[in-house]
């Protein structure tokens, strides 16, 4: 353990830890926009610079472990000039078009405006102007709002393992993109969308859905696989808008994979399935539950008895758990007497 | 002084091994290495060898770190990127002394038990390739590269690493990304390229004219190399001179010469009777110095002293008819094309402060420019992730500390007093 102080508050932090962390730890909040505590530090943003005692220069909180003795200004009128003025510069070269952002009331860099009163940035100049055009079927990417923290580079390399995507060119030009700007061609876990702190990211079938306002949350499970991630569901007029996990959910941490990211729109499909369907006549009918199940119990008797349990096979799938597939498995083999078990995903 | 650097370079082929091994060369490599490692060290660190890449940083300590680090394989990078504007000095012993340049890396590679040397050389010198390619194939050929160095047991290979034009990579840990197959953005620091440098691995990056001093220490003793120079900067020093004087070129001084010197007596002075107006004294990256202040001595430890710093020697002078707004707005276009886009300060910095100066110059008043150019440069030196963004608003203070009424006529008048 290490000894120091943080705005004149003793902490104790473990040695390694970025200064960053040992004073979130303590409630201390420092502004920054390309930390994530999953992913690698980065020191891009600068909005975390802080003073430290004996030290010629400002440095980053991201990126500066905590040592023995150490002591941190987090907040001075120097340091909140610097801050400013940082962040002045990310405006002056952002659209300002919030009032039609998918992202306002949660995005960051919104967020550090107000805090900050910035109305208008003070140094105005040229900004990115890129014509949107990713064909790609699920993530909206409006590069010209990102600020370059990064996280989605990082996040899809060392949490995914995907590196689907990366910097190209420099200077103000500097943009994220997948290879030779193709359209995004990925798995479309959506990681990136989590991570992006501004609307650079969004979901496309979010967009126009509604934001935060009258926007209810649901927290469910997910039912596409036995993984069971934890999901939020964003309702607005009985309906899901948007599907998002918590960070701190314990399965998944808020990583999601592309269908339980964005592969929502069949709970409202008026083709879903809501009662078991007996086919009589050539045609289904929809039945009760228990008509069903008496249904299935009474002919698998009756294939039983007359040509043998092994007539009979199961099929199971990957979107049940794992208990109910065990249970299914048990269920053919002692109930009905036959090994014919399958389930989809085995190669 | 007698000529160390630049040694031979007046005879057409002082390039060619034959030459080179004529007047001397690789005599130097075959004492080193009846030397343990440790004891180059030693002596290196006692001649007082600063970096000559810009930062001065003594030369014996980055390579006692890299050597008594456990990691291994160790690397020896040697930085021929010279990117900063102004400099073409490198760029001289590569053409004209290159073996020189070969000797003090396998020199420093034996003294830092490196088995692999880089040269990473500037995207922009394509003829220089030619010539390095040439003079490792004949340092191969004559047994002083390769798996054991005239049967001494010692071996060392140089490959040569070409980079794709950005002024960044010649930042030593852009320079390691780069050399990885990565974008060439600056690392965080620390951990230092000398305990972690290119592949995760102890490497000890050096300037190109930095490590065409060893062999001459090896030759003569740090004691007697401590006597080139001044006390706390020894050695003999490349100081580029361009711009309006007689006589532009490559100087080869001791270390410490005063920039009056070496402007009157060396280049000649200011051409066609004009004043002198002001001067860049290391390359564009460093504050600007007024006339009344040319009596500075060119080293590490002085120019600071002078408000403005040796960088890398890039001398370029400025005679009474230069506007010093489109000096600084040719300076921050470089900037702002060669920041790397990593950080907020030198992305966006860079290119706002270029938009003030154009909009100056344009006669667009607005007061309240000079206070936003500061203030840009303040945060830009504060809170920029590297050198670059750091030192980019350099140029642009140090021309409104020395001449802000011509900042101000510009403003007002919309003209410019030259
Ligand atoms: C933006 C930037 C560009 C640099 N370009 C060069 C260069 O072209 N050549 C060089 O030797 N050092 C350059 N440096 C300095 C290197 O980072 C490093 O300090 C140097 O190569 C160390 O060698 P030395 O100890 O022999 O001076 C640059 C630094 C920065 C921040």
């Amino acid at each position: 353990m290490v000894k120091l102080r943080i705005d004149g508050i003793d902490i104790e932090a473990l040695e390694g830890m970025a200064i960053l962390e040992a004073a979130r730890l303590k409630g201390i909040d420092i502004p920054a926009l390309c930390y994530h505590p999953k992913l690698s530090p980065y020191g891009g943003c600068r909005l975390c610079i802080v003073e430290i005692k004996g030290m010629p220069r400002p440095v980053t909180a991201c990126t500066t472990t905590v040592s023995e003795g150490m002591e941190v200004r987090t907040t001075s009128p120097y340091i909140e000039r610097l801050r400013k003025t940082n962040l002045d510069l990310l405006l002056s070269d952002h659209p300002y078009d919030c009032m039609v952002c998918q992202k306002a009331g949660e995005c960051d860099l919104q967020d550090l405006a107000y805090q900050y009163g910035i109305r208008e940035p003070r140094f105005k100049g040229e900004r990115r102007i890129y014509t949107k055009r990713d064909g790609n079927p699920f993530i909206e990417r409006d590069m010209e709002k990102c600020i370059l923290c990064g996280k989605c580079v990082r996040i899809c390399d060392e949490v995914q393992g995907v590196s689907a995507i990366d910097f190209a060119y420099r200077g103000l030009k500097t943009k994220v993109c997948p290879p030779f700007e193709r359209d995004l061609d990925c798995e479309f876990c959506g990681q990136c969308v989590m991570v992006c702190p501004t609307g650079s990211l969004v979901g496309k079938n979010w967009i126009g859905k509604g934001r935060a306002r009258n926007v209810g949350e649901v927290n469910t499970t997910c039912p596409y696989c036995g993984v069971g991630c934890s999901l939020t569901l964003h309702i607005k007029d009985n309906k899901i808008i948007r599907v998002s996990s918590k960070e701190d959910s314990v399965v998944n941490e808020g990583m999601l994979c592309a269908k339980g990211r964005f592969g929502y729109d069949f709970v409202a499909s008026p083709d879903r399935l809501k009662t078991p369907l007996i086919k009589r006549n050539g045609r289904f009918e929809p039945v009760s539950w228990d008509e069903a199940l008496d249904y299935i119990s009474k002919r698998l008797k009756e294939i039983k008895e007359k040509y043998g349990p092994d007539a009979i096979g199961g099929l199971s799938s990957a979107r049940c758990t794992n208990e109910e597939n065990y249970l299914f498995q048990k269920f053919m083999r002692a109930a009905v007497g036959t090994n014919n078990i399958d389930h989809c995903a085995r190669h | 002084m007698e000529k160390i650097l630049l040694r031979n370079i007046e005879n057409p082929r002082s390039a060619d091994i034959k030459e080179y091994i004529k007047n001397g060369g690789y005599k130097d490599l075959l004492l080193a290495l009846k030397m343990q490692p440790g004891e180059i060290i030693e002596e290196v660190k006692r001649s007082g060898l600063r970096g000559r890449g810009g930062s001065g940083f003594p030369t014996g300590l980055k390579w006692e770190v890299a050597l008594r680090d456990p990691k291994s394989p160790k690397y020896l990078i040697c930085n021929a990127d010279e990117g900063e504007p102004g400099t073409f000095k490198d760029r001289l012993i590569m053409e004209k002394n290159p073996h020189l340049l070969i000797e003090g890396m396998i020199i420093a590679g034996y003294a830092i038990k490196a088995e692999y040397g880089y040269i990473y050389l500037r995207g922009e010198y394509p003829y220089v390739k030619k010539i390095l390619s040439r003079t490792i194939k004949e340092a191969y050929d004559k047994g002083y590269l390769g798996e054991d160095i005239m049967g001494r047991g010692v071996k060392f290979h140089i490959k040569l690493y070409q980079g794709a034009g950005a002024y960044i990579c010649g930042e030593e840990t852009a320079l390691i990304e780069s050399i990885e197959g990565k974008r060439g953005q600056p690392r965080i620091k620390p951990p230092f390229p000398a305990s972690t440098g290119v592949w995760g691995m102890p490497s000890v990056v050096n300037n190109v004219e930095t490590l065409s001093n060893i062999p001459y220490i090896i030759e003569i003793g740090a004691t007697a190399y401590l006597k080139i120079g001044t006390p706390e900067c020894p050695g003999p020093k490349l100081y580029c001179v361009s711009g309006h004087v007689k006589r532009p070129g490559v100087y080869e001084l001791p270390m410490g010469t005063t920039l009056r010197e070496i402007i009157y007596t060396h280049a000649g002075g200011v051409r066609d009777g004009k004043r002198l107006k002001a001067v860049i004294p290391g390359g564009i990256s460093t504050p600007i110095l007024p006339p009344q202040n040319i009596d500075c001595t060119m080293d590490f430890v002085n120019m600071p002293r002078y408000g403005s710093a040796l960088g890398s020697g890039a001398i370029i002078v400025m005679d009474e008819t230069v506007c010093l707004l489109k000096v600084c707005e040719r300076a921050l276009r470089f900037f702002a094309h060669e920041s790397c886009g990593k950080c907020t300060p030198c992305r966006i910095g860079t290119k706002r402060m270029l938009e003030t100066i154009q909009r100056i110059l344009r006669g667009a008043e607005r007061d309240e420019d000079i206070e936003s150019l500061l203030e840009l440069g303040s945060v830009m030196d504060a809170a920029s992730f590297c050198p670059l963004g750091q030192t980019a608003p350099n140029l642009v203070i140090s021309t409104i500390n020395h001449f802000r009424e011509e900042f101000e006529s510009h403003i007002k008048e919309g003209r410019c007093p030259s």
